[in-house]
């Protein structure tokens, strides 16, 4: 049977290919994450981050091997890989648009009641629900219908759900998309609190906050791992600075052009961080 | 919008309760009584369909089915209490001196009657949703399987003419449990049976509704693939919703017997079964009272239009789903809170559904 | 081999009814998503067309050839009046516009009980319909041959038009990808219209095939459409192929069951089957990927 995690465990992939009709979108892709640290993924559009994330929470049937502590995650279905601890959130926020921040919580906090508690109704606030508003912020916007958060609040909402949840591991797809500057400082040190019994896997296209918030990072491109390592070694790696000068290939120069501000941002981001070396 | 404070819900269902249970009685003709029970079976019916259309997001277009489980159910046991120990007659009509078919047998007793009318539809709305769900059938397909399912089981009552009276279907009856149908105080009584089971089964949905299940059941509704990231299998949620309308079907189906007194294929038929639904989305499939009120409505219609004036009901019919679902999708029960939209200004945008829509494609 | 060689050579003939009922809601289906639940009394129309052409040419040698094309613009435009008046106001409630077009099917089938007898009308065979074939000693009405021949032609006229024309190619862009193909340039709103009448058309066709074989009369559309949605669901959204094979299957399968059994029972069971298909092929005999989760 499916025991969730203790959360001394570490997130272990090994070799995960991820093919869609004849096309390799991940190829062989291993890493690992560890509590303690706040691990990013990141790569040009198109690299295969998000499809890593699809095949670690079962969205996408893949080959290899993803383990978290002994359980091995791929193969199951999605409910059962969320049951073992392990818990995202998606590029475009994905909450219930028509129901209350609370009523969103309790729907995710479910997964630890019995089914006879499905029957009654909500009487007052869980505290691990509370708990999780304050952490993100929300508390305010406790009886707010989810549809008329702003960008921001949605995706903190999704961070909050994963909290009551009590995933063990949290796979956040671009996490900070859309947000001002001190939106951004404040979900960088709130992750960080998080990472400190949790692992967290960061994908995201922000430099700059990868560079204030990374522990070890891993560079994806056209679905294969290009470089691993602290932020320091990735930002030297010749190989990481190709890619995203746009030098690797028509095809990462067409992606990288597709999200031109995205693109742009992060060339001069890799620039100045050159021309500091 | 959910807000509809769940009181004054309740004290709505106390006020239909006091309606139909008191004051009906009194004041309708013993015609109309019984027209009007005939009408609160469809309602039970209803309730079920908007818990699994309205709530659950799935368009149970074959509910005769689960109609017919309750109804034929109960029919062989009043068949058989009338026929006393002997084979009912029109059995003997067909062929003198086969016995009784198996199946019959056990609808003698009055505990397994009552028994099969909960479990039989519990069992296959189960096992067909099981099946179903799981596969992640959903959507117009899942739509036109129940349909399809309908289809089949009247063409298979139909055929059966020895086994289940075939299209004259099972009739005079002259007992129900011991009691005289005869009797005008007795027919009463099953009026006020199924207008107590109606009320209990608007308070079971009123419950449900306000309950955490509601709120997931609404959330699987409207991202049924993002709850599956909380942890939960939608297909079981959707599965209670199923199993829970089947199961109001049966009982609506059941007290349909003893109340109009036969019980046939066109009952249960595709066509029976989308009449159904018409009342669900007339009264508006999402909100308590809608679907029972609507259903109530068209119930009433079918059976006074649908006599005198065949063709014309029929358009109506035809008509109500094009209007009703294409300029009021919620349903007659959309109309106050539409008004008072108007009335707080045009601006302002009533729901949004288009934002829930995004939630169904929870890609990157 | 009596049990087997006629239920297969009339099975045959009933797929290809099917195939010709159902190619057209497949179409349909693939381009937006929903059901046409009046696409059976699209097929109605055709039949009923077919009979309005015999009182107007007295041969019913000429008039099956003429009432063809007859009946596929007649009921193509019926499709299109419906597409233009109701469902382009509905392309993203599916499951509505699945229960509209039963609204409109119910009228539908109301007016043609009170135009025509509600009996239903008699349409007369062509006299070179009237030999049979001899397969392996056993007969088979030349009017079943028919059907399988004009499928085949309806099939091959369809697969050449969605794959040589440039109209073809936006249908099968859109259906493929309907917001690339809108970017691409393409009017998907021209191309519904089109699909719809193609579609509809093709129930007119079909129409006509069935008033060969069946009665016509107002209810004959009902008869046809769940075994078509069946077909449809079985086969794979948009593949022709798949449509093909379910169609032959279903029709082979309800035929031999029906030669079995009974007809009744024969309905019960390939609906069991069509379940199980599903659990081992939800998707379908064919399926287009795409990355949504839906
Ligand atoms: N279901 C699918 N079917 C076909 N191709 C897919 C599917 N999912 C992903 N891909 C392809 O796989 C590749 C990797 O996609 P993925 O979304 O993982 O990239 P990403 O690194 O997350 O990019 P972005 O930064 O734009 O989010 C892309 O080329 C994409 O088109
Ligand atoms: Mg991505």
């Amino acid at each position: 049977m499916t025991t969730p995690s203790s959360s001394g465990d570490s997130l272990v992939v090994t070799d995960l290919h991820v093919e869609f009709s004849g096309f390799v979108a991940v190829g062989g892709v291993s890493f690992d994450a560890h509590p303690g640290e706040v691990r990013f993924l990141i790569g040009p559009n198109g690299a295969g981050k998000t499809t890593c994330i699809d095949a670690i929470t079962g969205l996408s049937a893949a080959t290899g091997s993803a383990k978290l502590g002994e359980q091995e995650l791929l193969g199951r279905p999605v409910h059962k890989i969320v049951r073992l601890g392990v818990g995202r959130t998606f590029q475009t926020a994905s909450v219930f648009n028509e129901l209350s921040v609370l009523q969103n919580l309790d729907i995710a906090a479910g997964r630890h009641r019995r089914w006879t508690s499905l029957l009654r109704t909500r009487r007052g606030v869980d505290p691990s629900i509370m708990q999780a508003l304050e952490e993100t912020g929300l508390v305010d916007e406790l009886a707010t219908p989810a549809g008329i958060l702003s960008h921001g609040q949605k995706q903190w909402l999704e961070i909050a759900m994963l909290l009551v949840q009590d995933a063990q591991v949290l796979l956040l797809d671009e996490p900070v998309a859309g947000m001002s500057h001190d939106e951004r400082t404040a979900t960088g040190e709130l992750l960080q609190r998080i990472a400190a019994k949790r692992i967290v896997l960061v994908v995201e296209h922000d430099m700059d906050f990868m560079r204030r918030y990374a522990t070890r990072v891993t560079v994806l491109h056209q679905g294969k791992v290009l470089s691993q390592g602290t932020v320091a070694e990735v930002q030297a790696d010749p190989k990481v600075q190709e890619v995203y000068l746009g030098t690797a290939g028509a095809a990462t120069t067409a992606a990288m052009a597709a999200v031109p501000e995205e693109a742009a941002a992060e060339l001069a981001n890799l620039q100045e961080e050159d021309s500091h070396a | 919008m959910t807000k509809l404070k769940p009181h004054l819900s309740l004290g709505g269902i106390g006020v239909f309760a006091v309606l139909l249970l008191a004051v009906a009685p009194s004041v309708l003709t013993d015609h109309w009584l019984s027209n009007l029970g005939k009408y609160c079976c469809w309602a039970i019916a209803a309730v079920g369909i908007g818990l699994a259309w309205g709530r659950g997001g799935m368009l149970v277009m074959g509910q005769g089915v689960f109609f017919a489980l309750g109804a034929y159910s109960m029919a062989m046991h009043l068949t058989l209490e009338t026929a006393g120990d002997g084979v009912p007659g029109f059995m003997v009509l067909y062929d003198p001196l086969a016995p009784l078919p198996a199946f019959w047998e056990p609808f003698r007793s009055t505990a397994f009657t009552l028994l099969a009318i909960v479990v039989l539809p519990v069992v296959a709305a189960g096992i067909l949703g099981y099946a179903l769900f799981k596969r992640r059938v959903k959507g117009a397909y899942f739509a036109i399987l129940t349909q399809a399912l309908a289809v089949a089981l009247a063409t298979l009552v139909s055929s059966t003419i020895r086994e289940t009276g075939g299209d004259t279907g099972l009739s005079d009856f002259k007992y129900f449990f011991g009691y005289v149908l005869n009797d005008p105080a007795n027919r009463t009584m099953v009026y006020l049976i199924t207008a107590g089971l109606l009320v209990a089964c608007l308070l079971v949905v009123w419950q449900l509704y306000r309950s955490r299940f509601g709120e997931l059941l609404v959330a699987t509704r409207d991202a049924e693939e993002r709850v599956r990231f909380l942890g939960y299998d939608p297909a079981n949620v959707k599965l209670v919703a199923f199993v829970g309308a089947a199961l109001m079907a049966s009982i609506g189906g059941a007290m349909f017997v003893p109340i109009v007194g036969i019980i046939t294929p066109a009952e249960i038929g595709a066509a029976a079964s989308i009449l159904m639904i018409a009342g669900v989305a007339f009264g508006g499939r999402a909100s308590l009272f809608g679907p029972a009120l609507g259903a109530i409505a068209v119930g009433w219609g079918q059976s006074s239009l649908g006599s005198t004036w065949p063709e014309g009901w029929t358009y109506i019919i035809g008509l109500l789903f094009i209007v009703v679902i294409l300029f009021l999708p919620k349903g007659l029960s959309s109309l106050p809170a539409r008004f008072r939209a108007a009335r707080r200004g045009p601006g302002e945008p009533l729901a949004a559904p288009a934002a829930t829509r995004q939630l169904e494609g929870v890609t990157s | 081999m009596d049990a087997l060689i006629p239920p297969l050579l009339n099975g045959s003939a009933q797929g290809a009814l099917l195939l010709l009922a159902a190619l057209g809601l497949s179409l349909t289906f693939g381009q937006m998503g929903v059901i046409n639940m009046a696409h059976g009394e699209f097929l109605m129309i055709g039949a009923f067309t077919a009979y309005l052409v015999q009182q107007v040419i007295d041969s019913s040698d000429l008039s099956i050839p003429v009432a063809l094309p007859v009946a596929f613009v007649v009921a193509g435009l019926f499709g299109l009046l419906l597409e233009v008046s109701i469902i382009q106001w509905m392309y993203r409630r599916p499951l509505d516009t699945l229960l509209v077009t039963v609204g409109v099917s119910l009228i539908l089938q109301q007016a043609a009980l009170q135009i025509f007898p509600s009996q239903g009308v008699p349409v007369e065979k062509p006299g070179w319909l009237d030999g049979q074939l001899t397969v392996l000693g056993y007969d088979w009405p030349l009017r079943q041959v028919f059907t399988i021949l004009l499928a085949t032609v309806c099939v091959a006229a369809l697969a050449a038009w969605l794959k040589y024309t440039s109209f073809g190619r936006r249908i099968r862009a859109t259906v493929h990808n309907r917001d690339l193909a809108e970017t691409a340039g393409i009017s998907t709103r021209t191309v519904d219209r089109l699909t719809f009448f193609v579609g509809s058309g093709l129930a007119g066709v079909a129409g006509v095939a069935a008033s060969l074989i069946g009665g016509t009369n107002s209810t004959m559309g009902a008869q046809y459409i769940i075994p078509a949605f069946l077909v449809v669901a079985a086969g794979g959204i948009g593949q022709l192929k798949g449509t093909i094979i379910a169609a032959l299957g279903v029709g082979v399968g309800l035929s031999c069951f029906a030669y079995w059994t009974t007809g009744s029972l024969a309905q019960v069971l390939a609906f069991i089957l069509v379940i199980v298909f599903l659990q081992v092929r939800p998707q379908g005999l064919f399926t287009v990927r795409t990355r949504s989760l839906v």
